[in-house]
């Protein structure tokens, strides 16, 4: 017997899907428009928001698309006036208790609910009656919470909770006083989320955002006294253009350097120089610890998100955690140190600004551990308004170098952005660093790729490395669960978004599977074309052990370097 | 971050009927409700999914759900605790803090409203200063609106702790009340 397959109308247009399909699935296959707010594409369906509804016949029976499953003869009709009518009705009784304050809105240029207004041609709201008013919740330096501004859709619960596995935001009480809210705790600060930001970039409002930094980052520019220099992370060429229009992957780091010095920074340089130093540090680290025995396997510590994820729920791994800063604190302790002293520029006239896909990062930035030697964290959504507050679209500009010094990478440096780059990065130079023979073929293809847990056995010598490496800190439990089990590994590479940095909760929206792996293309893309692709042969790399930092693990690299964690609590 | 105690701060003796009968020798109630709660939550243990059930229990067994036993019952069932304030703010049935000794359930299914039991819960708020899902601070009344008992030939009607009082009005109401507190404690 073949597969059943089931056969139904949607518009008079005859549909053939699997069984188990839903009828919103199957509209978006034949192209028929359903307009949806609390659907999110494998990830949320919960027929909450009551906007995708559909008109059964003959019955007329309205039903949400999102999760009416199809079954055979079954017809539905997408565009009757009761369909229009009640999807507009609905909607106009959501924001009637939505706090409407688009002009000042962070989300007012990609706002979801104000795009399905002018869809559907909302140009009054009829329903006057009571409204939420709560407190925002400003307590972290990553996120904001406006629950005022909230519809209630559950994405940012489902996302919390199904991929992330953090579960530190909620629904609490029923009906009209629910608020999504991190109950049982105060405010934000006092769980155990760990600011990775996958909420605010699965939220359809302005209820949860990034919390912006922009004007203090203006003061410091137009500060002359003040030395301004900024690091860009890998994963914000690949995406920064989104902000523009452009197609997601498109490559816009000439352009982007171009921006930020037309903004006014004294110094553009690039996060990617100290990847590269992170690799030499690290390697040098996950040599050491094989060779003295030390705590295996290694955990790679780039991804804020996932170091505050393992601080409060796994502190017992903690030691298996790289005492390496991740690349932005690398980048600021050496721009404090290395870069002021050459120039003679007084550490407390330099400001460090760094632009992350990352709303965690600007946590990590205000952990005391880390001398407060990077100012200003922004994301690449924030660094998209900054240049459009200057007045001027990045498509426009001609490329431009990044600075000389901190401003040189390898490819290495530039996979760091992706799920498996860093792991492939480090097995470059490991290899090598090992053996001292070059490395024939430089694409380790069994660590690349979006798939949430890989793992590989790399041969190096005598040595089988057992690597693994994963994404989404749901996955990240599973690994540690399976690590507890017994299975053993050398070296794990953890990275707390969807597809990695890339998939951050800083970069643009939308950020669907599909933008997430264009993204990722570019990335491996960048590293292809460059001709400079190992970290231990970037020439600014061995100038600043030479001049410096002396050799990777040294007492110096160890100072400025290395860091500590902190054991949270749930 | 947070203790593992479980501290009140209030008299929970008068406010745990349940507890007062199955302390033993000279346990102080805290005692009990920590010995109590170990029963309850070792036949669930990791049992994530019984947590509705777990939850009954514990509102059965003390009568309320504080915070410190919300985290210890989240710590057993493998939970997350802000899924117990979830489930928790969620049921009317559930309660965070101590209900009063006498739990005033007052009806407003459609016929009791349209007798005017909305008066009633007006008069009585104004009375003990309490709204709706709330306690006295002497721990004497609660008040619970809830949606039909199941005698609308005596609407407007309400049950203190359990027992029916039908055909009411604001002053009649209140008498039934005041008969209560003049009980005591």
């Amino acid at each position: 017997m073949t597969e059943q397959k089931i056969k139904f109308w949607i518009d008079e247009v005859q549909v053939e899907v699997e069984r188990g399909t839903t009828v919103l699935e199957a509209a978006r296959r034949v192209g028929i428009y359903i307009p949806t707010l609390c659907y999110l594409e494998g990830k949320n369906k919960l027929g909450a928001c009551r906007i995708c509804l559909v008109e059964i016949e003959p019955t007329g029976k309205l039903a949400a698309s999102c999760i009416l499953p199809a079954s055979d003869g079954l017809k539905v009709r997408t565009n009757t006036e009761k369909v229009r009518k009640t999807r507009k009705f609905n909607l106009e009784l959501l924001l009637s208790d939505h706090e409407v304050e688009c002009p000042t809105c962070l989300r007012n240029d990609n706002c979801e609910l104000r795009d399905l207004a002018e869809k559907m041609g909302i140009r009054d709201i009829r329903f006057e009656g009571r409204k939420n008013s709560h407190s925002v919740d400003d307590s972290t330096p990553s996120i904001m919470r406006d629950p005022d501004k909230c519809i209630l859709c559950r994405r940012c619960v489902s996302v919390c909770h199904d991929i992330q596995s953090v579960k530190a935001i909620v629904p609490a009480g029923r009906g009209f006083d629910t608020i999504i809210e991190p109950a049982y705790y105060n405010k934000l600060s006092d769980s155990p989320c760990v600011l990775c930001g996958q909420c605010a970039v699965v939220c359809p409002t302005g209820a949860i955002t990034e919390r912006e930094y922009i004007d203090e980052v203006w003061d410091a520019i137009y500060d002359e006294n003040k030395h301004v220099v900024v690091q860009t992370a890998p994963a914000v060429r690949v995406a920064l253009s989104e902000a523009f229009g452009q197609k997601p992957g498109t490559i816009v780091t000439g352009k982007m350097v171009a921006a930020l010095k037309k903004i006014g920074f004294d110094k553009v340089f690039d996060t990617n120089f100290t990847a590269d130093l992170t690799i030499m540090e690290e390697g040098t680290e996950l040599i050491e610890r094989i060779q003295n025995g030390g705590t295996l396997p290694l955990f790679t510590s780039c991804s804020p998100g996932w170091i505050k994820f393992i601080e409060h729920y796994y502190p017992e791994y903690l030691d298996n955690l790289s005492t390496c800063k991740s690349p932005q604190q690398m980048f600021g302790a050496i721009a404090k140190t290395y870069y002021a002293e050459m120039n003679d520029i007084p550490r407390e006239d330099m400001v460090v600004v760094s632009i992350m896909p990352c709303t965690a990062k600007k946590f990590e930035v205000s952990r005391p551990e880390m001398n407060y030697d990077v100012d200003y964290a922004l994301t690449t959504r924030e660094l998209g308004r900054m240049i459009k507050q200057a007045g001027f679209d990045i498509m426009d500009l001609e490329e431009e170098e990044y600075d000389k010094l901190l401003g040189v990478s390898s490819g290495a440096a530039d996979i760091f952005g992706s799920t498996g780059g860093v792991m492939e990065a480090a097995l470059r130079t490991a290899y090598e660093i090992i053996t001292g023979e070059e490395l024939e073929n430089l694409d380790f293809n069994q660590v690349r790729g979006i798939t949430g847990i890989k793992e590989a056995e790399v041969t190096i010598n005598d040595l089988k490395l057992r690597v693994a490496v994963t994404n989404t800190l749901g996955n990240a439990r599973e690994l540690l669960e399976r690590i507890k089990q017994g299975t053993e590994y050398h070296f794990v590479e953890f990275m707390a978004c969807p597809g990695g940095c890339i998939g951050g909760g800083g970069q643009p929206l939308p950020a669907t599977a599909e933008n997430i792996e264009k993204r990722m293309k570019a990335i491996y893309e960048i590293d292809k074309g460059k001709k400079l692709r190992k970290s231990h042969e970037n020439p600014y790399i061995k100038k600043i052990y030479d001049e410096y930092l002396e050799k990777p693990g040294s007492h110096r690299a160890h100072e400025l370097l290395h860091t500590e964690y902190t054991p949270r609590g749930v | 971050m947070y203790s593992n105690e479980i501290i009140f701060d209030f008299d929970v003796e008068n406010l745990t009927p349940v507890l007062k009968k199955k302390r033993q020798g000279n346990e102080s109630i805290n005692e009990a409700i920590a010995r109590e709660l170990d029963v309850i939550l070792t036949k669930y243990k990791g049992q994530g999914d019984s947590l509705l059930e777990v939850l009954h229990q514990v509102q059965q067994l003390i009568g309320f759900i504080p915070r410190p036993v919300q985290m210890k019952i989240a710590r057993e069932l493998d939970v997350a605790p802000g899924e117990v304030t979830s489930v928790i703010s969620f049921y009317a049935h559930f309660t965070e803090k101590p209900k009063g000794k006498y739990q005033i359930a007052l009806c407003k299914g459609t016929a009791c409203y349209v007798k005017g039991s909305a008066d009633i819960i007006k008069r009585i708020e104004k009375e003990y200063g309490i709204k709706p899902g709330e306690s006295t601070d002497d721990g004497l009344f609660s008040l619970e609106v809830v949606r039909c008992l199941g005698c609308c030939g005596l609407s407007p009607a309400m049950t203190v702790n359990g027992e029916a009082h039908g055909l009411l009005n604001p002053e009649k109401a209140i008498n039934i009340l005041e008969k209560c507190k003049n009980r005591g404690m």
